[in-house]
């Protein structure tokens, strides 16, 4: 785990559905293995047993009563649709 | 002479008590100002004068009805990613163009519940990520004490509006000192309440552990004014803190005798430009002068901060910016289909900062590599907050520097992104622990570039690090100099 | 060589909530498209979800039925994948600290003999939009999105498609008893994913399994199922490897296919969501909910069987469907017979429903009224024809049934002196009948009573006519 990884940048690329040219390809190629070289300098600490923090703060069980409210005017949310029909948003047809 | 657009909030609250002036004349006064300085400086995105100005007259009205809310009529400024109902809500983004926000931010709903006066959009660097607003898909933004440089970031916008007294106060968003930074690079206060003082509700999510909203104002008095409007438990936002909200203005004064401020040893590092560490420690003497005790601490695994935040922060920020695919709002590019569509609207619609961090987010989620960066970074979080618990058990806050640097050029940091992101070294720290900060002005440069003092709290201790920044602020002179935008700069004449 | 298969189901099933899990928007059905939306649950910048509590509770008295371990701490995570439904692009869903770990469904097989189902676990997770398509393009309506579902998830203990839907019945009977969900089954309430894999008789390990997505009638499971294990074990036989594949039920042409949008592999990217806090339930608070747990359908049989001495087949019959146990048992609590009471529901009145299509709550004739009548028969003070007419009496418009016997005069003749005066009449009338009974004919007997009946406009006690005619012919 010590030598930085080899990243398969368009294959993450493709996981967060953006496009890449390959002028863009080639320039993140180096700034994203610097940057991961830079954080695998965790890995000089031992972590073993060190709970992991997925929130700043010590709460828990905040719950909302099953109560109805507004919703949206109709009219606003697809004023807001790049593409809409029937009161439907649009998109390519998407094939099962 | 001071004209209206350069008075505090506290003072403008006063004027308009006193009816020596209108809402409508202050915020006629901020437009015009706006209007004076804004080519040069561009802080702002949008400005919707009519609706200011009408907001401003209901609240002239509402005073005539015997209305005395503490903030009635005051304009206050947003940064473009908080949601305004009926305004444009871009982010910086291209990808958000043509996005009407259909509802209002907490924040914006509790400053408009408290009398203010909604003002305008401020640039900011796309979707809060960068520290120099050149990251924005819109517009520079110039550090109005020296329009070759930056003004810090993300909040840029917001700093330099404050700054350059287009605004009385803006909100901000702080993810990493996004806030802190940009106030300290334009000599403003600017303050990171503690995670949950503040509901993030219609705050557009960067890092959703990390995120809060705070004010950027010209003073500490200021700071406390607008953090006691927008704080408090909000259902909408399931970490919102359900804490008592105190009257922060009401308890600031005194001196500082009785407290220990903590100096963290690891903090004072090769990096950390002189002249600023000569300010900081400047400052340290003078709130030792102000009665406290200075007390060693150390913050061991802070050096890690920056590494824990680029893995936890933009794998974060790969889901929340996953939203934006074209389907329900902004900008869509025609695709083939659906997938061919989301690969197009957003290879257009993302500027070079935020490709490089999803990618960089996606990768350290992606099956194979989740538990050696992801969930180590967790893990050392966790290191990183019990240092700051250790720390607390021996002094009531900590005194840093905001930014190794004081503003810098235009381009300097901007092709390396690795030098860019360790300009947030002090102040990541603090998101990652979730407690609170403020940057309060320390002094200038030999080239006039303020420098920003940082005050570190425990969670919830707002008062704490607000009564001593207000004790420095009022026993130093930097908050009243003004830059002056034309090139030559002046005191404004006050003691 | 013989084959043995193995089913797993993810089933997700609509929780019984007025709002959606993290908005406050409704969950009815119907509405026009993109009408019950928010900010939330239209995945708008800004917007952030707040949990439901009721999706909470509805999930863990789901697990204490289904006899789930409850995890005492659990949380919410976001599961990254890009589809037009899903407003985030993410889920969030629950990954590795469900609501509910372990339990099981005791289901009765064809043959009569029952077999335990394991459950895995289950968790809570939000709905994603309806995607409607039109020509050249799909459309999305995001109503549906953030409706709460919770998936429960079996081990691969059914053995081919008579249990899997065994199992789906079971699983539906009491999720309708515990009011955990409509169960509507047209209205998406309760759609599955079924895993399933074939292996030799006798070989330990499970086969390569496939996924059929989406599948929303139990019926279609279950021929699904049929054709999916069929072709598995065809392709076995055949040398074909199976491949570990998502498939697609075509309903019209009755086969399987494999899908082509869900080709490539997934990388979810689980990580805990940052806008939700962790769920720690007290044991005080898992007792709390436990004291409303409702009876489940096994437990009410057993105890219907034992309290009211009925047979098991009428228990069975009664207990499909939870409101009209409770009718049966209201009515049997004051009837002088149980086994009446069960006989008249399960007879007349079930065949009133499905005659007229209506449901038990929908019926006029109250469980008291019933019992009243049914004793009026017990008592003798009517006979069965006549309460079969004033049962149509009641059932039309309600009505108490002494009342209307007495209103009608259909009481019963138990009076001996009249009916004897109604015999020796008939006797009269009718010598050559008499004449046939005398001469050894028993079938004259009744031909005889029917007369006495006709006389006494339907009210005599037909016993006693039988006795009076006997003695009088002998």
């Amino acid at each position: 785990m010590n030598s930085p990884d080899k990243i398969d940048v368009r294959y993450v690329a493709h996981l967060a559905r953006m496009h890449l040219g390959d002028d863009e390809v080639a320039r993140l190629q180096p700034q994203l293995e610097q940057i991961v070289g830079y954080v695998r300098q965790l890995d000089e600490l031992n972590v073993d047993g060190i709970e992991p923090t997925a929130h700043a703060i010590p709460v828990q069980n905040v719950f909302r009563s099953d109560d109805v409210r507004p919703c949206l005017d109709h009219d606003a949310v697809m004023r807001n649709a790049p593409q809409a029909r029937e009161g439907q948003f649009i998109v390519p047809k998407i094939i099962e | 002479m001071t004209t209206l657009n350069q008075l505090t909030v506290a003072d403008a609250a006063a004027k308009l008590a006193n009816r020596e002036c209108s809402s409508e004349d202050l915020v006629a006064a901020v437009l015009a100002s706006i209007a004076q300085h804004d080519q040069q400086v561009g802080a702002y995105l949008t400005v919707d004068a009519e609706s200011a100005l009408a907001q401003s007259r209901a609240a002239d009205a509402a005073r005539a009805g015997g209305d005395i809310r503490p903030l009635l009529g005051i304009p206050v400024g947003m940064k473009d990613l908080l949601n305004v109902q009926g305004q444009p809500c871009t982010c910086a983004s291209k990808i958000l163009k043509g996005y009407v926000a259909p509802y209002d931010a907490t924040a914006v709903a509790k400053l408009r519940a408290a009398g203010a006066v909604i003002l305008g959009r401020l640039n900011m660097d796309e979707f809060a990520m960068g520290g120099s607003t050149e990251n924005s898909a819109y517009q520079q933004t110039r550090n109005p004490w020296d329009l070759s440089r930056v003004p810090g970031g993300s909040s840029g916008g917001s700093a330099a509006a404050v700054a350059a007294d287009e605004a009385l106060a803006t909100l901000g968003s702080d993810t990493g000192g996004s806030i802190r930074q940009p106030a300290g690079f334009c000599g403003c206060v600017g303050l990171k309440p503690t995670y949950g003082r503040v509901s993030r509700y219609g705050l557009t999510a960067f890092a959703s552990s990390l995120d809060q909203i705070g004010p950027l104002t010209k003073t500490v008095r200021d700071s406390a004014l607008l953090l006691g409007a927008i704080s408090g438990r909000d259902p909408h936002d399931s970490t919102s803190l359900d804490a008592p909200v105190p009257d922060y203005a009401a308890l600031l004064g005194g001196d500082l005798k009785g407290l220990r401020l903590g100096l963290p040893k690891e903090y004072f590092i090769d990096g950390l430009d002189a002249e600023v560490e000569a300010k900081v420690r400047a400052a340290v003497d003078q709130c030792r002068a102000l009665g406290a005790e200075i007390v060693e601490i150390s913050l061991p695994h802070s050096k890690y901060a920056v590494a824990v935040y680029y893995i936890i922060a933009t794998a974060e920020a790969s889901a929340n910016l996953a939203r934006f695919d074209g389907v329900r709002y902004g900008l869509r590019v025609d695709g083939e289909d659906p997938i061919d569509q989301y690969g197009k609207t957003r290879a257009a619609g993302f500027g070079q900062e935020v490709k490089r961090r999803i990618i960089l987010g996606t990768y350290v989620l992606s099956s194979g590599y989740h538990d050696a960066y992801y969930l180590r970074a967790q893990k050392v979080r966790t290191l990183i907050r019990r240092d700051f618990d250790t720390a607390f058990e021996k002094c009531d806050a900590i005194l840093t520097p905001v930014a190794p640097t004081a503003a810098y050029q235009f381009g300097e940091k901007i092709s390396d992104p690795l030098k860019m992101y360790l300009g947030d070294i002090f102040t990541i720290p603090v998101n990652l622990a979730g407690i609170c900060g403020v940057s309060v002005p320390c002094g200038f440069t030999s080239e006039k570039l303020p420098v920003g003092l940082h005050i570190v709290g425990p969670a919830l201790r707002e008062d704490v690090i607000l009564k001593i920044g207000h004790a420095y602020e009022q026993s130093t002179p930097w908050h009243k100099v003004k830059p002056e935008i034309r090139g030559q700069k002046s005191e404004v004449s006050g003691q | 060589m013989n084959y043995v298969a193995n089913v797993g189901l993810e089933v997700h099933v609509q929780l019984r909530t007025k709002t959606k899990i993290f908005c406050g928007c409704p969950t009815t059905f119907g509405a026009p498209p993109n009408t019950h939306v928010c900010p939330v649950c239209l995945g708008y910048p800004g917007a952030m979800p707040a949990m439901n509590s009721e999706a909470i509770r509805l999930t863990v008295l789901s697990g204490l039925m289904l006899g789930c371990k409850i995890n005492p701490y659990s949380k919410m995570d976001r599961k990254n994948y890009y589809y037009p439904d899903m407003p985030k692009n993410y889920q969030i869903s629950q990954y590795d600290q469900p609501l509910c770990l372990g339990g099981g469904i005791e289901i009765t097989r064809p043959d009569g003999t029952k077999k335990t189902i394991r459950l895995t676990r289950i968790h809570i997770e939000e709905d994603v939009g309806k995607n409607m398509h039109f020509a050249a393009s799909s459309g999305i309506d995001f109503n549906r999105a953030g409706t709460p579902l919770m998936e429960i998830v079996t081990e691969p203990d059914m053995a081919g498609a008579d249990e899997a839907m065994a199992f789906l019945e079971a699983l539906k009977e009491i999720l309708a008893y515990g009011g955990i969900s409509d169960v509507n089954l047209e209205e998406g309430n309760m759609r599955c994913d079924v895993n399933s894999s074939v292996r030799p008789a006798g070989q330990e390990t499970l086969g390569t399994k496939t996924e059929l997505k989406n599948m929303n009638t139990f019926k279609g499971v279950h021929r699904a199922l049929s054709y999916e294990i069929a072709r598995q074990i065809a392709d076995v036989e055949k040398g074909t490897r199976i491949r570990q594949e998502t498939r697609r039920w075509d309903d019209l042409a009755g086969i399987t296919l494999t899908m082509r949008s869900k080709e490539e592999a997934h990388d979810y990217r689980y990580f805990p969501e940052p806008d939700l806090l962790p769920i720690v339930l007290s044991q005080a608070q898992i007792d709390e909910w436990a004291q409303v747990l409702p009876e489940l359908p096994e437990q009410r049989r057993a105890r219907m069987v034992r309290d009211y001495g009925i047979p098991e087949y009428d228990a069975g019959v009664l207990s499909a469907d939870q409101d009209i146990a409770n009718y049966f048992e209201a009515t049997a609590k004051l009837a002088q017979s149980a086994k009446a009471a069960s006989n008249w529901i399960m007879t007349t009145v079930l065949a009133k429903l499905t005659e007229l299509h209506l449901t038990i709550g929908e019926v006029k004739i109250t469980p008291a009224q019933l019992a009243g009548l049914i004793n009026l028969v017990e008592a003798k003070t009517i006979n069965i024809p006549t309460a079969k007419e004033v049962f149509e009496l009641m059932f039309a418009q309600g009505g108490d049934a002494a009342a209307i016997v007495q209103a009608k005069g259909l009481a019963q003749v138990s009076d001996t002196g009249a009916i004897e005066k109604f015999v020796d009449e008939a006797i009269a009338a009718n010598a050559k009948t008499v004449a046939d009974y005398k001469g050894g004919k028993e079938a004259a007997l009744k031909a005889l009573i029917g007369q006495v009946m006709k006389l006494s406009k339907g009210k005599a006690n037909p016993g006693l006519v039988n006795d009076l005619l006997k003695r009088k012919l002998s």
